[in-house]
């Protein structure tokens, strides 16, 4: 039976019905149609459908869409406002962050959370927050260089 | 003419669109009315399907149709193999499994249905109604060839083919000397694991007998022949489609059952069919890596020098042969001469069947697991002998005058300074004062531990005698009648970044903004045939063909200039974009009596074209040429409209990159976890095209090497049970576990093509495993180590540092 939910998505209502089992990556991607979001793992361990529910970096490959009732979500898709990238976005541009692209939503939602909470990381907590994603391509030195230059744009 | 991108760290051009979360990988892509495929798969390693049952997953809602193997024996031809070796046995790989399956994974049926959950249901109501009757598996090969129970019972045994390679005396040169070391070494099988799963879209219409397929691959246009020849259909109403690939490391340098099943499928049913694999599946049922076990046995005098090597291997095919499977360990032959002179070799390659998964070309293929012994070995004798490992690996190289250099493989490196490259890292890592403080750190009780590895790899692939199908690579290059220069490249990019890099030389080349050029592939009804990436091929051979096109394009550009000009093409220079007309008496008063002409051109005439206003403009833009040869009223006699040319690059050699790496490692003697503390690279790729990527590359690279060296391995039970079977067993490195690189290059061009590169993709993962592993090995030297295997575990390094001494 399906249940009526209503989340808000890169500050747009969508209210909806979802099967009570149905995937909040899933419902991101194929109802809402936002695939910016990627699914990596279906186990919580690659990140790279890491999203922001209410500010909070979120794997949502293990998350119920119901579960995300009510919330606020945004996904990397919503980071840009009024069409400029947001520092972490610019930083992974500027320092080579990614390579495949495909961990990159992921990283950079989490690098947000990780400027958020510290606005000036060291490359050790760099790299500490970025432990619950992973990249095959980069190596990460380039990754925690584009946080690094996210920091610093961000506070300047 | 003056580069302005080439070299430089341009940032790249396919960023904007990935950063963004605009990209369009398989599963991105959607169509109205797609049904959605699951497949069952044997949980088994080695069993006898009895029967299948499907009827309670036909009445699963949602499900449209269910295929066994029975269903399509006679209907899609084998999983092909590319590989031609004497004497192959080469088993019938159907895309579903008939009588038997051989591994866990292996496909038994696939259900389809209107969406991805209804379908992943079916599949698991499928599975009981498959009666299967387990048989005892091939598992390990550590112990040698494994006998019982045969697993192709019609070959008679587990042996896929023997092989022997190499020149030069090998007996003589093992009597030739002082002694002989010998170390047993085990390449562990890895997962390439790239970010993005395999994912195939399949559309067919009916009325035009035409059917589309969307795929995660590296080859679009090698996967384009063999699904025309799989599923029976002509290939040119066959196109294969790469949008965005999210890694591949050479696992989507393939052509897989489920991409030939699911454009059948899709002409089956006259709809869309979609399969997205799920990690468990990617882990389990696409290529796995390395999986070999020798022993090298190297003749050496008492100061160093190598007589002779020879190399007895085993290697873990897998179950079936993938497109290159029985292929990879050739490549470890080709590359056992390493960095050095070595007079004699002979590898002895023994290639078995196991109920495992295939493996196949993983980032190296091959060249890895050469230079691992190589590199391990040299280290080996060092301390057989009690010399420095710089030492040794001095004595025996060849000198930059050397070059083109002959190996006892049968190769012939292009160009290189070993030497070069070594001190350079030395340097750059303060090696001496690195030995310093290990001393004094293993007098304060620490663990602490040097390894360095001289590396060669054999990229470009590559000359068309030396591969499969083709070693060229194919470019279009054309001037759109409003300027814009598009590039289509045969090769296929997936996050190398040659949209980028192919940019760089096209707009230096023409002389236009970067960003007035756009480079497409991956697109089989757009770009013209190609071979694809792989093999750090992309670059040297695709890249080469872009530059060649463009030399086609400007000869025809010229003559029209001239023609608009009305001047001779010998007068006329080119210079950012632009054909001028040359002053000849200005050139006379320089001096300079050659202005720059394109090459395919003469060289500047005697004609004393005086220009006068009557002889109309002194300048075109190639641009403002474009939309003239495509007006086509202003055209020299005999000259076809449009501005495009094409070229097929075939290299008469492959390219030999090679460098030196060095690692310092700490261990932790409580739990002992090895850290790596300082990591310097020197790489030598030759021409650099652009130095963001190549550091990109090598950085990705060696974490590669790190996960192989400290962390990886696909793990298989004694029943053939897959035991890491995702992400939370299969370990990959994580950020918080890798060291800094300290980067640097020496640059010695390929004199293969006139770009000079040699190619980068596969350097790090070559490179860096043994000066890790040598590394550790050093650190643990005191307690009488000599040899570790890897993964070298934290389990391994404790159980060594806690054993009673003596």
């Amino acid at each position: 039976m399906k249940q009526a939910i209503s989340i808000n998505v890169n500050g747009v209502d969508y209210p909806g019905e979802v099967e009570p089992r149905m995937l909040l990556v899933h419902y991101l991607r194929d109802v809402l149609g936002l695939t910016g979001t990627h699914v990596g793992c279906e186990t919580s361990i690659c990140g790279a459908c890491t999203i922001l529910i209410d500010g909070q970096a979120v794997k949502s490959c293990t998350m119920f869409a119901v579960q995300a009732d009510g919330s606020n979500v945004t996904t990397i898709e919503g980071l840009a406002a009024n069409g400029n990238l947001h520092p972490v976005q610019e930083g992974f541009w500027e320092c080579h962050g990614l390579q495949c692209g495909y961990c990159t939503p992921g990283m950079i939602m989490t690098s947000t959370q990780i400027i958020d909470r510290n606005p000036d990381p060291s490359r050790e907590e760099i790299r500490h927050g970025l432990e619950g994603n992973l990249c095959r391509c980069t190596g990460y030195q380039h990754i925690v260089e584009a946080v690094e230059y996210a920091a610093k744009k961000a506070s300047a | 003419m003056a580069d302005k991108y080439v070299g430089k760290r341009v940032k790249r051009t396919e960023d904007p669109r990935l950063i963004k979360g605009l990209a369009h990988y398989v599963d991105d892509i959607g169509l109205p009315g797609t049904l959605h495929v699951a497949f069952v798969r044997s949980m088994y390693a080695h069993a006898r399907i009895t029967g299948i049952d499907t009827s309670e997953a036909l009445k699963v809602p949602g499900v449209v149709a269910v295929y066994t193997g029975k269903d399509i024996a006679t209907k899609i031809g084998p999983v092909p193999c590319a590989a031609a070796l004497p004497d192959l046995k080469v088993p019938d790989y159907r895309v579903l499994a008939t009588d038997k399956v051989l591994f866990v994974g292996h496909p038994i049926a696939a259900v389809v249905a209107t969406d991805k959950y209804a379908a992943r249901d079916a599949a698991e109501i499928l599975y009981p109604g498959v009666e299967l009757e387990e048989l005892p598996a091939v598992v390990s090969i550590i112990d040698g060839v494994p006998t019982t129970p045969v697993i192709h019972e019609h070959f008679g045994d587990n042996i896929a083919y023997k092989l022997t390679s190499g020149e030069g005396d090998i007996e003589a040169a093992m009597k030739a000397a002082d002694r002989i070391v010998k170390q047993k070494m085990i390449h562990q099988r890895l997962a390439p694991i790239a970010m993005e799963p395999r994912g195939v879209l399949a559309r067919y219409f009916p009325g035009e007998e035409e059917l589309t397929v969307w795929s995660s691959t590296q080859i679009p246009h090698l996967l384009r022949t063999q699904l025309a020849l799989m599923i029976g259909i002509p290939e040119n109403k066959l196109r294969v489609i790469t949008p965005e690939v999210g890694g591949g490391f050479g696992s989507k340098l393939n052509v897989y059952a489920e991409e030939a099943l699911l454009g059948w499928i899709s002409m089956q049913l006259g709809k869309p069919v979609k399969w997205i694999e799920s990690r468990r599946e990617n882990v389990a049922a696409t290529i796995h890596g390395r999986a070999q076990v020798g022993t090298v046995e190297v003749g050496i005098k008492n100061d160093g020098t190598i007589t002779g090597l020879r190399y007895n291997v085993v290697a873990d095919l897998g179950a079936y042969h993938q497109l290159l499977t029985p292929a990879i360990p050739t490549l470890t032959g080709l590359m056992l001469s390493g960095a050095y002179k070595i007079p004699a070799i002979q590898m002895n390659v023994t290639g078995v069947f196991t109920n495992k998964m295939s493996t196949d070309a993983y980032r190296g293929a091959g060249r890895p697991e050469a230079t691992y012994v190589v590199e391990r070995v040299m280290d080996v004798i060092a301390r057989e002998l009690n010399l420095d490992p710089i030492e040794v690996r001095r004595k025996n190289f060849p000198k930059a005058d050397e070059f083109p250099f002959h190996t006892a493989t049968g190769l012939d490196y292009d160009s290189g300074d070993y030497e070069a490259a070594l001190k350079k890292a030395l340097d750059l890592s303060g090696y001496q004062k690195l030995r310093e403080e290990q001393k004094k750190a293993r007098d304060n009780g620490k663990l602490i531990g040097i390894g360095l590895s001289s590396y060669v790899e054999i990229c470009a692939l590559g000359p068309s005698q030396a591969m499969p199908a083709g070693g060229w690579e194919s470019a279009t290059v054309r001037i759109e009648p409003t300027g814009k220069v598009t590039v289509l490249t045969g090769a296929s990019p997936h996050g190398q970044g040659q949209e980028t890099s192919f940019a760089q030389i096209a707009a230096d080349e023409v002389g236009v903004d970067l960003n007035d050029v756009t480079v497409i592939h991956g697109d089989t009804g757009i770009v013209q045939y190609g071979i694809g990436t792989f093999g750090s091929r992309a670059t040297a051979v695709g890249g080469t063909a872009v530059l060649i096109a463009i030399h086609k394009l400007k000869e025809k550009a010229a003559k029209i200039a001239a023609h608009m000009m009305q001047c001779d093409a010998s007068r006329l220079s080119f210079e950012a974009g632009c054909y001028s007309k040359q002053e000849a008496a200005a050139a006379a008063v320089t001096g300079k009596s050659e202005p720059v002409v394109p090459v395919g051109e003469g060289p500047a005439g005697a004609l004393n074209e005086v220009p006068t206003p009557t002889n109309g403009r002194n300048k075109i833009t190639i641009q403002e040429i474009a939309l003239a040869a495509h007006i086509a009223k202003e055209l020299p006699p005999d000259t076809e409209p449009g501005l495009s040319a094409t070229y097929f690059f075939e290299p008469k050699n492959f390219t030999f990159p090679f460098g030196t790496h060095i690692c310092v490692v700490e261990i932790d003697k409580d739990t002992g976890e090895t850290k790596i503390i300082k990591y310097v690279a020197v790489d030598d790729c030759g021409k650099v095209i652009n130095p963001l990527l190549v550091d990109g590359q090598v950085h990705g690279g060696i974490v590669q090497s790190i996960g192989q060296a400290l962390y990886e391995e696909v793990v298989y039970d004694e029943q053939g049970q897959l035991v890491t079977g995702e992400l939370m067993d299969y370990a990959l490195p994580r950020a918080s576990q890798m060291p800094w690189f300290d980067t640097d290059r020496t640059e010695t061009p390929s004199p293969v093509n006139p770009l000079g590169v040699k190619g980068v993709g596969e350097a790090g993962t070559i490179g860096a495993t043994p000066a890790i592993v040598n590394a550790v090995v050093d650190a643990l030297s005191p307690y009488g180590v000599k040899h570790l295997d890897m993964p070298v575990r934290p389990e391994a390094v404790w159980r060594i540092i806690r054993a009673p001494e003596g």
